[in-house]
């Protein structure tokens, strides 16, 4: 699925990363806690309510490189800055978690574990 | 390669600015991506746990040709027992440090995964020292 087509089943809106939108996304992981976040082995794309600076951090920390922000949250001008410095992609819908993950998981993109 | 970086007390929108600078110095030395990932991730744990629990502090990284070798040391209440905070679920964690995505135990036993000697000093009432040492091969 290309991030083009999720932010279309989403409903979101792009805030960094509109030239990527082509990309192909195969796997998603969902946590607000960002500890568990930096456990990933992996890089998958990233489902969080949690939007704040760390959550960009520990996505930089972590080498993830795609976020879609649920629940109406949006993404603060310091956030786009830090993550425009790592190339990252910010997506926000205002779908709930259990909705966006629902949404994407039918739509064929795989979990982690 | 010495650098040296300080670690102020609740200054949460700074935590991760060491692990961030040390991550483009290891890319631009070329090392491995995925010991640059276990490296940060581990440094930045660190750096989040300083903030978190203590008053401040500093970290101290050594970066020689095969290794790295990283000190994270605060000025704080110290941890009164060591093992227990190695307990994976552990947490003391204040409701601030919670909302932002962390708090949940899993700090010491994450670096503890990540790096090839974890070193754990703390005395009461004075502060914590977390060594850490990654090999490049």
């Amino acid at each position: 699925m290309t991030l083009r087509e999720i932010v279309e089943t989403l409903n979101a809106t792009v805030y960094l990363g509109e030239e990527r939108l082509n990309e192909e996304v195969t796997t998603a992981f969902a946590s607000d806690l960002m500890s568990d976040v930096l456990t990933l082995k992996d890089t998958p794309m990233l489902i969080t309510g949690l939007c704040n600076v760390q959550t960009i951090r520990t996505c930089d920390m972590a080498t993830l490189d795609i976020v879609v922000f649920v629940r109406n949250k949006k993404p603060t001008a310091d956030m786009v800055e830090l993550a425009e410095d790592n190339d990252m992609v910010l997506i926000a819908t205002s779908y709930s978690m259990f909705k966006t993950c629902g949404l994407l998981f039918d739509a064929g993109i795989q979990p982690l574990y | 390669m010495h650098q040296e970086y300080t670690v102020i007390e609740g200054d949460f929108t700074n935590a991760g600015t060491a692990s961030s600078s040390v991550k483009k110095t290891l890319k631009q030395l070329g090392v491995a991506p995925q010991i640059v990932k276990r490296v940060v991730v581990a440094l930045y744990e660190a750096e989040v746990n300083a903030i978190a629990h203590a008053y401040g502090g500093k970290v101290l990284v050594d970066i020689e040709a095969d290794k790295i070798h990283m000190v994270v040391a605060d000025k704080g209440p110290g941890i009164p027992d060591i093992a227990q905070a190695m307990q994976e679920g552990y947490s003391t964690a204040r409701p601030e440090v919670r909302d932002m995505g962390f708090g949940a135990g899993m700090g010491l036993p994450n670096m503890k995964k990540n790096v090839d000697m974890l070193n754990v000093t703390s005395e009461v009432g004075v502060g914590t020292t977390v060594e850490m040492m990654v090999k490049f091969v």
